[in-house]
């Protein structure tokens, strides 16, 4: 059952120079898996946009290969932008159309034979049945987003790529846009999507991938981020500093800051045990005198910071 | 080849055009009945007829023309401007289209309404001069290319055009003087011999000349030229849009 299955999507070494001489991504790997839900996550003008784009036939890649369901995005563009329908970021629809005639139009531009039945399909899978005769230009922001959607999955494909789908969008809205997701990857289809919330990617991703100024720092199953996430560390503060830690603490994982003035020791809230207690003892029998004692939990948030921090300064 | 596309494509421009076909159609058939009234009966009423041919029938090919040229680069420029404009074009950049399935469904929709404007000039004119069309078949040869070539031209200036200025300046700064340059209103013959030699680097006069020659065989230049130069603009403008889609010309970086 548990075969290994092609990635639906394979990026070789992708990279973009732009013409004004700006190197948006520099040199990417990555595959996608067939059904999955990755959320591609990092600050503005990390590239994130760009990747996607590529992928999609909107930019020309520098170097690199892409392949989508196996064939090659340069080469085989039709067979591959059959595979795939694109959600942008900016809401982007021609002035007068009628909400029908513009999802009609996107089918047949993909070289789908006009299907009104399955269209309206799409438009109510979406609850934009009712609105099918508005013109989307007096439609909210949300609804429009909506229409978006529906020209992108009218030649029903495989691969969908949502570049930040909730930017700008009030709660309710986001919550809806999850469920919809959800309901999207249950039909089978594998949804990337770019976000810089990173409650988004937590709350509905498989995997998660950190873009940073052109770089995919890290790229793994949410579940391992989460392990991470749920660390938490306990800083001690002393009165006085010390050289080097004593050795009654050596068993711990603890760091001691430059100045000697803080122990910071890591923890995993989800053990049985957390080990404050001992810690403090062996402290205490150092003969160490606290000043002040402080817990924090390192978020996804701080991660990513930490992350893409770190890469800026390297 | 996505055939489709080039149906999608084309009948969402036919549709923008049948939403907007009052103006479309209004404004150029008011135009040629103004031109009727001011050349063809309070000007023309002074003017002899020109090479047997009275002034108010002598203008009608130069009006279509006039019309046909301006309405084509309109319609088929602001066609894909408009996309560029609202960033919409993004679907077609991401679709399995190639470069000449896209040109067929904006062009051939942008000719197609130019086609239907130059036919009701054509019918305009005819409650103002008894028309004759000596050669009906290369009237619409003429007619048929004139509106291709130059939705074409306009479709290149779409392109190419970042902004409403600039989509305006073209036909305003270079079409207009080479239409109004170009015998529309007069035969080249009319003019000092200097001028005439000139307005032989005006590509209008050669598409003037062969339409009126379909009309009334008389023309400033043989109609065998006529048929060469337009067929050389149809494919400059074929192969320039070609090299924009090739190198993905202000619209793939």
């Amino acid at each position: 059952m548990n075969l290994p299955q092609p990635p639906i999507i394979s990026i070789r070494n992708l990279t973009k120079t732009y013409a004004a001489g700006e190197q948006v991504l520099k040199g990417i790997d990555l595959d996608i898996k067939q059904g999955e839900i990755l959320a591609l996550l990092g600050p503005n003008g990390a590239g994130k946009t760009t990747l996607i784009s590529t992928i999609c036939g909107l930019v020309r890649p520098t170097t690199g290969t892409i392949t989508v369901g196996g064939h090659d995005i340069v080469k085989d563009y039709r067979q591959t932008r059959k595979l795939v329908g694109l959600v942008p970021q900016e809401l982007t629809l021609g002035a007068f159309d009628v909400v029908v005639d513009t999802v009609r139009f996107s089918r047949g531009l993909f070289g789908l034979p006009p299907d009104h039945a399955r269209v309206d399909e799409i438009l109510n899978d979406l609850s934009l049945l009712d609105k099918k005769d508005s013109i989307v230009t007096r439609l909210s922001g949300g609804m429009k987003r909506r229409v978006l959607i529906a020209k992108a999955l009218a030649h029903e494909p495989k691969i969908l790529f949502l570049d930040e789908p909730t930017a700008g969008v009030d709660v309710e809205l986001r919550k809806e846009m999850w469920a919809l997701v959800e309901k999207l990857r249950l039909s089978g289809v594998t949804i990337i999507l770019t976000t810089h919330y990173i409650e988004e990617a937590e709350e509905i991703a498989d995997r998660v991938g950190v873009i940073s100024d052109g770089r995919l720092l890290v790229i793994d199953e949410k579940q391992n981020l989460m392990n991470s996430l749920g660390k938490k560390q306990l800083v001690v503060d002393l009165r006085s500093p010390i050289e080097q830690l004593p050795e009654s603490l050596a068993g711990f994982d603890v760091e001691l800051s430059e100045d000697g003035y803080r122990i910071t020791y890591t923890f995993d809230t989800q053990g049985d045990r957390t080990g404050i207690t001992t810690l403090l003892q062996a402290v205490n029998n150092a003969g160490l005198v606290l000043k002040d004692l402080n817990t924090s939990q390192s978020s996804l948030e701080d991660i990513f910071v930490n992350l893409v921090h770190s890469d800026n300064e390297r | 080849m996505n055939v489709e596309a080039i149906k999608a494509i084309y009948f969402n421009e036919m549709r923008r055009t049948r939403k907007t076909l009052l103006q479309s159609i209004a404004s150029p058939v008011i135009s040629t009945v103004l031109y009727f009234v001011v050349f063809g009966s309070a000007i023309g009423s002074r003017i002899q007829s020109v090479d047997d041919v009275s002034y108010g029938l002598f203008i009608v090919p130069g009006l279509i023309m006039l019309s046909l040229l301006t309405q084509s680069i309109s319609n088929a420029s602001f066609g894909i401007f408009f996309l560029k404009f609202t960033g919409s074009i993004y679907e077609i950049m991401s679709a399995p289209v190639s470069f000449f399935e896209v040109v067929i469904g904006f062009v051939g929709a942008a000719a197609t309404k130019s086609f239907i404007i130059g036919t009701i000039i054509l019918a305009t004119a005819g409650f103002f001069v008894e028309l004759r069309i000596a050669h009906p078949f290369w009237m619409l040869f003429f007619l048929v290319t004139t509106c291709i070539s130059f939705s074409l031209l306009g479709f290149i200036i779409g392109l190419w055009a970042d902004n409403f200025e600039k989509l305006q300046l073209i036909p305003l700064l270079v079409i207009t003087p080479l239409v109004f340059l170009g015998g529309s209103f007069y035969s080249v013959s009319m003019l000092p011999e200097f001028w005439q030699k000139v307005t032989l680097f005006n590509p209008v006069l050669y598409l003037i000349s062969g339409f009126r020659w379909s009309f009334f065989e008389v023309s400033d230049v043989s109609v065998t030229v006529s048929l060469v130069m337009i067929s050389v603009f149809l494919l400059t403008c074929l192969a320039t849009v070609y090299f924009m889609f090739k190198t993905g010309y202000k619209l793939k970086q």
